[in-house]
């Protein structure tokens, strides 16, 4: 088990590495990046000044070599359009897309493993077809048409669910006001319902697939047929012993999923006008904010990695089998 | 082998040649009795043939020009009359201009892009992942380590990023969608290669003198182009739904090319105002194509390795 750890730490320590060389060589991609950072009629001293000041007059070794240096202290520069450090402008809103992110991975994943499961149980029966047509559909579904469709129809037509705003569960909970949270989540989690589920539906679609053809397989085990000829009940059999190893896969999906779904998420905020790191992107990338582009590109790697190494760590934990 | 005469051999390839040809043409006929008999698959065909009908001859078909702004028609709905007796079947725009002419534009970038990016990622991971499996050692170390890299970024934030500095453009989003598909290709092909390396056919080949890059293009490659049409299928899909996520960014084509994206992205700021049109059409005509794409996926897959048939 720690000898695993240390080397998917290692591995992890290694694509962070990647994912700054990657940042800092699109930022190099599209010639002298000091024109990044300067207003589009500076004079040619100001840009010789900014380009010393933003050291891009050094050598390229040395620039890379001081950019991992500051994105370790969070340092990315500061805001082009809000005049403060990116870094704490990005962390700002990122409890809102935190909030959003997980809600719409529970929603999803809560959803496709139940159907999946109900799917399999009834193959080829019509019920089957209906639940394997809608996640079909669900997967080419555009997230962000899904949520202008939500918004046209459950929040201006039936006036059902709010179009647009933000109740913060998180961060009074992470400032220790443990009633405001508890108090705002039921709001919280109403605001959230529409963009959640326009995030999310793709991953359930494509997970009820996945716990269907999972689950289908292992239906067809020795060891489950064992199970039933001992007269145990189907409910057991599917509950006990079907669904333990029907879980891998999807484990391992739900890992890579999160990644998908902050990808979304991104999408998806800038049509509710939803307050986190995706409208944050949209408005700095209209502003072309560099900074707070890389910022909030890289922090959310950051997040995806170690949601990876939790995820790879609790399949090692399902599976004893497993010693990567 | 040896002992043949170079008549014999002669006649040797010719017969497996013929023997290929009657094989493919047996194919070929498997492959259209499975589509048939399997409904979705042929719908999935139809649809296809519809948007690719439409990028071709949509210039043909579009009753106005999809640029021309009209401020007096502005916002029309579907199936007004406009000026003369042209009708606005899907509606105009918030510049006057039509919907569904703007619409059949669309069809040809989104199907130009994801079939340009499919063909860019898929070059650069058949030829990593070739050679990642035939030569092994420190090259396929750093092929994959790099493909584990990209992996673990989640894919749009990449492209964002990339966008962002090289400015929105068409041959831009091809390429930075193609490069972020390429080591799906390339993980298939290495392990493909990997196995089929040491088959008889493939020393044969060597033993015959064949240069590496023969060896490669020509003896390996074409026994592992079937399960790449699976993920290719599927993967154009993909990239159309990022296109249009990218486009709606506003990361995309630059304006003047009318995209689905794009219009999904302008018909946000008359969302308010319950101008429906200008959204429902859009998606529709995205969700049915990237849908055509992911049925061909799955019949496809069906079609290729029956034993992974999910409903069975």
């Amino acid at each position: 088990m720690w000898t695993f750890l240390a080397r998917r730490l290692l591995q992890s320590i290694i694509v962070l590495i990647g994912v700054t060389l990657i940042s800092f060589i699109s930022l190099q991609m599209g010639g002298d990046p000091t024109y990044l950072f300067v207003s589009e009629n500076a004079s040619t001293e100001e840009i010789q000044r900014a380009r010393e000041m933003l050291g891009f007059d050094r050598p390229l070794y040395v620039q890379y070599l001081s950019y991992i240096w500051n994105a370790m202290q969070g340092d990315f520069g500061n805001s082009l359009s809000y005049r403060q450090p990116a870094i704490e402008v990005v962390l700002a809103v990122m409890p809102a897309t935190i909030e959003l992110t997980f809600f719409s991975l529970v929603l999803a994943i809560g959803l496709s493993i139940p159907l999946g499961i109900y799917a399999a149980l009834n193959r080829g029966k019509p019920v089957d077809g209906g639940i394997m047509t809608f996640a079909m559909i669900g997967q080419s579904i555009p997230n962000f048409w899904m949520g202008i469709m939500m918004i046209l129809f459950f929040g201006l037509y039936l006036r059902w669910f709010p179009i647009s705003g933000h109740v913060p569960f998180l961060e009074p909970l992470f400032e220790g006001d443990f009633a405001t949270a508890f108090n705002n989540l039921p709001r919280s989690m109403y605001y959230m319902i529409m963009p959640a589920v326009a995030v999310g539906t793709y991953t359930l679609a494509r997970n009820a697939r996945l716990v269907r053809s999972s689950m289908l397989e292992v239906l067809q085990q020795d060891y489950v047929r064992t199970a039933r000829s001992k007269g145990i009940s189907e409910r057991r059999v599917v509950i006990h012993h079907a669904m333990r190893n029907a879980w891998l896969p999807v484990v391992t999906m739900i890992g890579l999923e999160f990644g998908f779904l902050l990808g979304g998420v991104v999408v998806v905020e800038t049509v509710f006008s939803y307050p986190g790191i995706g409208r944050l992107v949209f408005n700095a990338i209209n502003q072309r904010d560099i900074p707070v582009v890389q910022a909030s590109v890289i922090l959310l790697a950051v997040i995806f990695i170690l949601l990876n190494l939790i995820v790879d760590m609790i399949y090692a934990r399902l599976d004893p089998r497993v010693k990567l | 082998m040896a002992n043949n005469t170079p008549d014999q051999g002669e006649a040797i390839v010719q017969a497996t040649n013929a023997n290929a040809t009657s094989y493919r043409r047996k194919e070929m006929w498997r492959a259209l009795e499975s589509l048939v008999t399997s409904r979705w698959a042929l719908v999935g065909m139809l649809i296809l043939f519809i948007v690719t009908f439409v990028a071709i001859f949509g210039p043909q078909l579009a009753p106005f020009d999809p640029n021309r702004q009209n401020i007096m028609m502005r916002l029309l709905e579907p199936g007004e009359a406009g000026a003369g007796d042209l009708t606005y079947w899907l509606g105009s725009d918030q510049l006057g201009r039509d919907v569904f002419s703007r619409l059949l534009y669309g069809a040809r970038v989104s199907l130009l892009v994801g079939v340009a990016a499919i063909a860019v990622g898929g070059t650069i991971g058949i030829i990593a992942g070739l050679v990642s499996g035939y030569y092994g050692g420190w090259i396929d170390d750093v092929i994959m380590r790099l493909g584990d890299i990209q992996l673990a970024f989640p894919f749009i934030l990449l492209a964002i990023m990339f966008l962002v500095v090289l400015g929105p453009g068409l041959v831009n989003i091809i390429l930075v969608l193609g490069i972020g598909q390429w080591i799906t290709y390339a993980r298939i092909v290495r392990a493909q290669t990997l196995s089929l390396r040491e088959k008889e056919y493939v020393e044969a080949a060597r033993a015959m003198g064949d240069s590496t890059f023969s060896i490669l293009f020509r003896t390996i490659l074409p026994n592992i182009i079937a399960p790449l049409t699976v993920i290719a299928s599927f993967n154009v899909a993909g990239v159309i739904l990022s296109e249009a996520a990218l486009s709606f960014l506003g990361l995309g084509v630059p304006p003047d090319v009318p995209t689905w994206g794009s219009m999904l992205s302008e018909s946000r700021d008359h969302l308010l105002s319950n101008k429906w049109w200008m959204s429902l059409f859009p998606g529709l005509a995205i969700i049915f194509t990237v849908l055509a794409f992911n049925i061909i996926g799955d019949w496809l897959r069906d079609f290729l390795d029956p034993r992974l048939k999910e409903n069975g």
